[in-house]
């Protein structure tokens, strides 16, 4: 296969260039020059562009009926704006596109060189210049006032009774956290992430006193080691260095941790870990009500990720360190959806849209719309982080306090609740 | 400057035995020569050999997107066991083939290769120089360019192949090596090449400033100078003043990846750790690298679009139409495109008003751009065309100008872009507006001064053939990706089996593989007419086109310094085609004006 593909290579050169010696030597004959383009060779040109011009309009024309319907109809409520906004840009460019197009080429095709004629000595035209300065400024000013209309109506702040969903990215796969029945999301931070038993990085007192006592035992047998070095020195220099860095860490990392105090929110009554403590955490699909406004905000484990959902015409970054923030109103039920396409199985999707990692074509969670009772209902049946009987334990309500409040710096939060 | 008569003979006969004989002559010339006319074929020949490798690479991974886990002998062949093994292109070489071959087209090709070649080989030739303004700058920044060149293609064979994060590098992923096998040692010798390539871009670009502004003969004031030299001049400003900002965006980077610190980073959890970097944004790159990222799209454009203005005006034998607006729209344009990086981040988290002022500042440039279009087009309108290989190239970059900046206006309209942003749309976008239009005006230089630069004809059938099959394929190729995009399919991706909504438009990917493989295999007829016209070529005359520049009244052989005698001097713009003053159809800036004749 290889050599047939090599040999079939090295035959088309062959060919090229034995074409090009039989025309180099009938060039010679003839004594033409290269440069003179003959009559019938610039005729046979300006009819190609004639030609080239059917065929490509044909072609454009093909795929915009048998594509154009790109995505079903948006299923958001700003989704629709976005499309009519999309539909008035497309018709738009569309006419530009097949004017110009067709000017140019038809251009080139009527106005081929023949000798008898000179080409019209035209320079400038101060008044079509303005025309054609003009009529696209208007046009770029309507475009641009229409588009931020529905740029801000899409981007302004959610309503205070909107649902507020966090979807949390990582290689590679979408975490999504509900704040339970408190309304509020718990605090969590990178320091305290367990890949298999605490993704997110949940802050409550239990894995705070684990990861301190884990901390702690690392940094005993680390001074140990360096305390018995320093009685009967064996290690070199660097590896001493090495280890009191990883010491110094240790101890950084540990007052990292120490740092995060709970603080009250003075309208629910509820800590930053008490609220986290019947949040919701799930990694197999999200579910989202029909008709209700939902605010997700968006946090990042390892790397920059996109979750993008075409269906809803939405898509946010989730950035590490700096959360971010997309509200929509889910207009159409998954069911709805599967009737008007006459397709059973489909499902709305949230995919990564931002490469990420060799597993980035497949990082992606199923979206459920549906009505709100039935969402209250899939809500309720799932587990809280914490389960109820600990849940008692872990926060008894007032007489945890005492701890001195200190703010917890912001890129730790997961979300202050405005 | 000096100009020695003795390295007046003809190129390209100059055996390594001959060169033997008189070695100090051969390297000085050949190698280490400091004559723009030289170093502009050194640029010319090591892009084209850039864009073999770049064009090989997106053939093998639309390879896999036409056809996704079947089995190609030609990917082992060239890939190996490690990267293809069963002629299955792997996830990590999938990225890393995309990477690299972005940066080599936009970087090597279009950037070092367009402006190398064209700035180096007409600025002195058109505003009557005799070379640049500094031949040994001029040197070093092909040395370092050829330098970067060659880090780039090693990365592609190191452990752990190439930097695969996109051309765009985003950190966090390209800043930790736990984050992605690209992200290790073929991360950092992407960096690398980027710094001494930002460096060859800048030595170039102050010399073709300086050049222009100081060096042009006597009666080329600035408002007679081709549009050519225009583009380039407004070129080398961007450069200059964007470059840097990747510079520094690529250290800052490179300090992350090295010694700890954290401009990029904050709570990071990879690979079973915490990292101890706090503090930093990954916004502070993107804001960085698109500062230099966005005038770099105009640093490709722009000298194609010079280009093909010299071309369409001497072919249609008709002036430019509207030179003062084409001069106009070129510095709006240059000036417009620093003001406009944050198109790029309108779902990044920006705050929504700033991304408002980047819709209202992108939408400005779609007036000057528009304005380019219709002046070419007027150009046309009456004219008496001659359909030389270069004319027809540059008729293929209007198209391609017009219909890949249609749709900017939509990834503009940040409501519009949250829904196409990163997908296939955006690849059929700069694709067809920078891609295709900076590679027709590249090709259209080069059939165009070919002969100036090697002393020969290129062959004008081939270049025919390879015309039509180029556009045909280009189209084929690109087209289609907008409704691809349209339909929700995410740019780099290895496969799309995983969606069960995009498959309705997957039957397209077939397809736009077999454009893009013959596409490919069509470049071979512009390579064979290339190299064998350096050699067989129909020997050229002094002024094969009938143009009006200066360039075309320098002797066929080069010379060292360009003029045997006395640089001329101009009395006329470059535009004087059909001229009912005159008898014949072009007037060549050197004719001085007739009694009474007005000038432009
Ligand atoms: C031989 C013709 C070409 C073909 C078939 C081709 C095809 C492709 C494809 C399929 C992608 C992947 C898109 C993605 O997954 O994001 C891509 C990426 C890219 N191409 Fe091309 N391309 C060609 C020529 C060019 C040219 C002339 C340029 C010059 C501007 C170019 C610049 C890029 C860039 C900047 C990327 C983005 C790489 C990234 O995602 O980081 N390509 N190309
Ligand atoms: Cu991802
Ligand atoms: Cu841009």
């Amino acid at each position: 296969m290889k050599l047939l593909i090599l040999l079939v290579g090295v035959l088309a050169i062959i060919a090229i260039a034995q074409l090009t010696k039989v025309y180099e030597l009938t060039r010679s004959m003839r004594k033409t020059r290269e440069e003179d383009i003959s009559p019938a060779d610039n005729k046979l040109q300006a009819n190609l562009m004639l030609v080239w011009m059917f065929l490509f309009f044909a072609g454009v024309i093909y795929l915009y009926s048998a594509y154009g319907d790109y995505l079903p109809e948006a299923a958001s409520v700003h989704g629709a704006q976005v499309d009519s906004l999309m539909s008035i840009n497309i018709w738009m460019i569309t006419i530009v596109f097949f004017i110009v197009n067709f000017l140019l080429f038809y251009f080139s095709y009527k106005y081929y060189f023949r000798k008898d004629r000179k080409a019209r000595f035209f320079a400038h035209d101060n008044r079509l210049e303005m025309i054609w300065t003009l009529v696209p400024g208007v046009t770029m000013a309507f475009i641009i006032v229409y588009g931020l209309i529905t740029w801000n109506n899409m981007t302004g702040p959610a309503s205070a009774d909107a649902i507020q969903i966090e979807v949390y990215s990582k290689q590679f796969g979408w975490i999504v956290r509900y704040p339970g029945d408190n309304k509020t999301f718990g605090s969590a931070t990178y320091n305290l992430i367990d890949p298999s038993t605490n993704p997110l990085g949940m802050v409550t007192r239990e894995n705070i006193q684990e990861k301190v006592d884990a901390i702690d035992e690392q940094i005993e047998s680390l001074k140990k080691e360096i305390e018995a070095n320093a009685k009967l020195p064996i290690w070199p220099d660097s590896y001493l260095e090495s280890q009191q860095e990883k010491l110094y860490r240790l101890s950084r990392d540990k007052q990292r941790i120490l740092d995060l105090n709970e603080t009250k929110n003075p309208t629910t009554g509820l800590s930053e870990w008490e609220a986290g403590a019947d949040d919701k955490i799930i990694n197999t699909e999200m579910h989202v009500p029909v008709g209700k406004e939902v605010e997700f905000i968006f946090r990042s484990q390892d790397v920059i990720h996109s979750a993008y959902m075409p269906h809803f015409r939405a898509q946010m970054n989730t950035v590490p360190g700096v959360p971010t923030r997309f509200k929509m109103t889910p207009t159409i039920t998954t069911a709805e959806m599967r009737n008007k396409l006459g397709n059973d199985e489909f499902d709305y999707i949230l995919l990564c849209n931002k490469v990420c990692g060799v597993s980035h074509y497949n990082m992606k969670i199923k979206v459920i719309v549906e009505d709100e009772k039935d969402y209250i209902a899939w809500l309720e049946k799932q587990k809280t982080y914490v389960a109820p009987a600990e849940k008692e334990e872990s926060s008894p309500t007032t007489d945890s306090t005492t701890v001195t409040t200190i703010v917890v710096p912001n890129n730790k939060v997961v979300a202050e609740n405005k | 400057m000096g100009a020695t008569a003795e390295h007046n003979h003809a190129h390209g006969h100059d055996s390594h035995g001959h060169a033997h004989h008189h070695e100090e002559s051969f390297v000085s010339k050949y190698i280490f020569s400091q004559d723009h006319k030289m170093i502009s074929k050194q640029f010319l020949i090591t892009a084209i050999f850039m864009g073999i490798i770049a064009v090989m690479l997106s053939i093998f991974f639309r390879l896999q997107l036409g056809w996704p886990g079947e089995s190609f002998g030609i990917l082992n062949f060239f890939l190996g066991d490690k990267w293809a093994p069963d002629g299955v292109l792997n996830g990590n070489a999938y990225l890393a083939m995309v990477t690299i071959h972005g940066t080599i087209m936009v970087f090597f090709v279009l950037t070092g290769g367009l402006s190398g070649t064209f700035a180096n080989l007409l600025i002195p030739l058109q505003i009557g120089a005799r070379d640049m303004a500094s031949g040994f700058l001029n040197m070093l920044s092909f040395w370092f360019f050829l330098a970067s060149s060659i880090i780039m293609v090693a990365s592609l064979f190191v452990e752990g192949g190439a930097a695969s994060g996109g051309w765009t590098v985003y950190p966090p992923l390209s800043a930790l090596p736990q984050a992605m096998p690209g992200s290790g040692t073929g991360m950092t010798l992407w960096l690398l090449s980027m710094v001494l390539f930002v460096a060859s871009s800048l030595l170039g670009g102050l010399n073709y400033i300086v050049t222009i502004v100081n060096l042009r003969t006597k009666g080329m004031k600035m408002t007679r100078m081709p549009l050519t030299m225009w583009a380039l001049l407004v070129t080398a400003i961007l450069g200059v003043l964007s470059f840097p900002v990747l510079v520094s965006a690529v250290v800052l980077l490179l300090m992350d990846r090295g010694f700890g610190t954290a401009f990029y980073l904050s709570d990071i959890f990879i690979e079973g750790q915490a990292l101890d970097v706090t503090g930093g944004s990954p916004l502070l790159y993107q804001h960085l690298f698109w500062f230099l990222g966005h005038p770099e799209v105009y640093i490709v454009l722009l000298p194609a679009l010079g280009i093909s203005s010299e071309v369409i005006s001497t072919n249609a034998r008709k002036p430019i139409f509207g030179y003062k607006a084409m001069v106009g729209s070129i510095l709006a344009i240059g000036f417009l495109s620093f003001i406009v990086w944050g198109h790029h981040m309108y779902v990044t988290g920006m705050n929504p008003f700033i991304g408002s002022v980047f819709v209202f500042t992108t939408l400005l440039i779609a007036i000057p751009s528009a304005v380019k279009a219709f002046n070419y087009i007027t150009t046309l309108w009456q004219g008496n065309i001659r359909f030389t290989p270069a004319m027809l190239f540059s008729i293929g970059l209007v198209s391609t100008f017009v219909t890949g900046g249609l749709t900017g206006i939509i990834l503009a309209d940040s409501a519009l872009d949250v829904n196409v942003h990163d997908t296939y749309f955006v690849v059929a976008h700069f694709h067809i507006v920078m891609g295709m239009s900076a590679i027709f005006g590249m090709l259209a230089g080069v059939y165009h001064w070919f002969p100036k630069m090697f002393g020969r004809m290129m062959n004008t059938k081939l270049g025919y053939a390879h015309f039509w099959l180029t556009l045909i394929c280009g189209y084929g190729v690109f087209f289609p990706m907008h409704f691809v995009g349209m339909a929700g399919a995410p740019r780099r991706y290895y496969s799309y089996s995983e969606f069960e909504f995009l498959d309705w438009v997957m039957d397209l990917n077939p397809i736009i593989s077999t454009f893009a493989i013959v596409g490919g295999a069509a470049q071979i007829l512009f390579l064979f007419n290339f190299f064998h016209s350096i050699f067989y070529g129909q020997v050229s005359v002094q002024n094969p086109w009938g143009s009006n520049t200066l360039e075309w009244t320098t002797p066929v052989k080069h010379v060292h310094g360009n003029w045997p005698g006395a640089i001329p001097e101009v009395h006329r713009w470059a535009y004087d085609y059909s001229n009912p003053e005159h008898e014949e159809d072009f007037v060549p800036q050197v004719v001085p004006l007739k009694t009474g004749e007005h000038g432009h």
